[in-house]
């Protein structure tokens, strides 16, 4: 029982460090927790932002929520969905979300080639399948888009589910090593991933709306520099970000 | 000559206990205290909560097989021998106990991923981990066998090197004496090793998700299910964290009383 006392301590700063982005003036500390999609985009954008030192939390919409919900106070949240944040405020847990930006799922294979080549190859046999998790907004796209292609494709291509992901990452991560065939992800993710997946476009009759909310949270320590934020998103640095890793504009 | 006043160390030693407890001890009581008891078990009345139970409970268990098949006569050649180099595999097999769990991930896909080193060798012999509840096993056996061989090399080192000799000297060979007398004498100590790596097994969280993915019934253990229910279904989580906290808790009580069991017997043989 005598772990060195050395030990146990590196391994706690080792598994324990946060993302943090800051480079310390005396500009306020705007904390913003944001769907794994928005990840290059918030990134991009965070510097960008006037008087003030972002830093993010990148995480599945529905555990971010769940955060919030369990107590955790950041000063905006920005889902993958409008719902989720739509919920929060009728709890009384955020301000009136704004809608963002829109974005497109796809079919993520990897880029050195996969015996999927279209959505109808997947209820073949052998197809290996990673979806997000019900509750995540990639999961419940996903399970959108797979539901409109009829009871018995649907029921054939959920048996090829081998992975149910807590965030977009994990089916990025997936496809990306070759651990499955196939992912349903944003348009988004396979630009960010930088050569490793491949898209395969859904047809318009599957394709669901995607719509990404953010609103500031109710007790927030920097609601003003939380609203800049995300007006940001509507028109400005954010959305120049946004555009340029691949989302579309609100109508 | 002067009174020494009574030194303040001991107090504020005991100040500082008293933090540790209640930092270590309050979260873990919390855990129990948020829900209503009726509720925790309503939650895990839950078939998919169950699933991952049993789950946990049976890779946990192969894995640990694994680790003290495989690590204990290891750790006996490394406790007994001295070798140019003996440090440097000291570290290596203690390397998984500071890697955090992600790299682990990272690490095992690397190796043994579908394009990682071994990955086609492993497709040609037609095993498949990735995935897989396989992959479970080997998650758990990569971040928690350093826990039982660190432990299981220190017990070994403390055996009383005379009645080994004595062992030898009377003609057992090395698998005897190894099998007959340094096991049973290092037992404590390899007990409290498979208690520590069970328990990190059990606990295991990141090297699963992103080696074995998360389905339910197949490679969605206890703690993933967790982290899935914190979304949707806080009660649920902190049912199946009160679990974890129950059975890691009773796996170190063991552990405890078998280690004084067996020191009670030693002291009445001397």
């Amino acid at each position: 029982m005598r772990l060195p006392l050395v030990l146990l301590l590196a391994a706690a700063a080792l598994t324990g460090c946060g993302d943090a982005t800051s480079d310390g003036s005396d500009d306020v500390r705007l904390r913003v927790s944001a769907a794994t999609s928005l990840k290059v985009a918030f990134t991009a954008y965070g510097p960008a932002l006037r008087g003030a030192d972002v830093s993010f939390s990148f995480a599945g919409s529905d555990q971010l929520a769940g955060q919030i919900r369990s107590g955790v106070r950041p000063d905006v949240f920005a889902a993958a969905n409008a719902e989720l944040p739509q919920a929060l405020h009728a709890e009384g847990l955020v301000e009136r979300p704004v809608a963002f930006a829109r974005n497109r799922l796809v079919l993520a294979v990897p880029a050195d080639g996969s015996r999927v080549t279209d959505v109808g190859d997947l209820d073949a046999p052998g197809v290996r399948l990673a979806i997000g998790a019900q509750g995540v907004p990639i999961g419940d796209y996903a399970r959108a888009v797979i539901g409109r292609l009829g009871p018995a494709s649907a029921a054939a291509i959920l048996a090829r589910v081998r992975s149910e992901e807590p965030d977009v990452g994990g089916i990025v991560g997936k496809v990306a090593a070759g651990a499955v065939d196939a992912g349903f992800v944003y348009a988004t993710d396979v630009k960010a991933a930088g050569g490793r997946l491949r898209a395969l476009a859904l047809p318009d009759r599957l394709q669901p709306e995607v719509v990404y909310a953010a609103a500031v949270v109710r007790g927030a320590s920097q609601p003003a520099a939380g609203r800049a934020f995300i007006s940001g998103l509507r028109g400005g640095a954010g959305a120049a970000a946004l555009r340029s890793a691949g989302f579309l504009p609100v109508p | 000559m002067r009174l020494r006043a009574p030194s303040p160390f001991p107090l504020v030693a005991g100040v500082a206990l008293a933090i540790v407890l209640a930092f270590l001890a309050i979260p873990l009581v919390a855990v129990f205290v948020d829900v209503p008891p009726g509720d925790l078990l309503r939650a895990l009345d839950d078939p998919s909560a169950r699933d991952a139970l049993r789950l946990s409970l049976e890779t946990s268990l192969m894995a640990l097989g694994l680790i003290i098949a495989l690590g204990t006569p290891a750790a006996w050649l490394l406790a007994t021998r001295r070798f140019r180099g003996r440090a440097v595999l000291l570290t290596l097999v203690e390397l998984p106990l500071v890697v955090p769990p992600a790299v682990a991930g990272i690490a095992l896909l690397a190796a043994l991923g579908p394009q990682g080193l071994f990955g086609g060798a492993l497709a040609d012999l037609g095993i498949e981990l990735v995935l897989q509840r396989a992959g479970v096993v080997v998650a758990l056996t990569f971040v928690a066998s350093p826990f039982y061989i660190r432990q299981a090399v220190a017990a070994f080192e403390s055996v009383d090197r005379r009645l080994l000799e004595a062992a030898r000297t009377l003609g057992a060979g090395e698998a005897r004496t190894f099998l007959r007398v340094a096991v049973p004498l290092a037992r404590p100590g390899l007990l409290a090793g498979a208690a520590l790596a069970w328990g990190r097994a059990l606990g295991e969280f990141g090297a699963t998700l992103m080696f074995a993915g998360s389905f339910r019934g197949v490679t969605q253990t206890a703690s993933l299910a967790i982290y899935e229910r914190f979304a949707t279904d806080f009660t649920a989580a902190l049912a199946l964290s009160a679990v974890l906290v129950a059975a890691s808790a009773a796996i170190l009580l063991m552990t405890k009383l078998a280690m004084v069991g067996s020191e009670e017997l030693h002291g009445a043989q001397r």
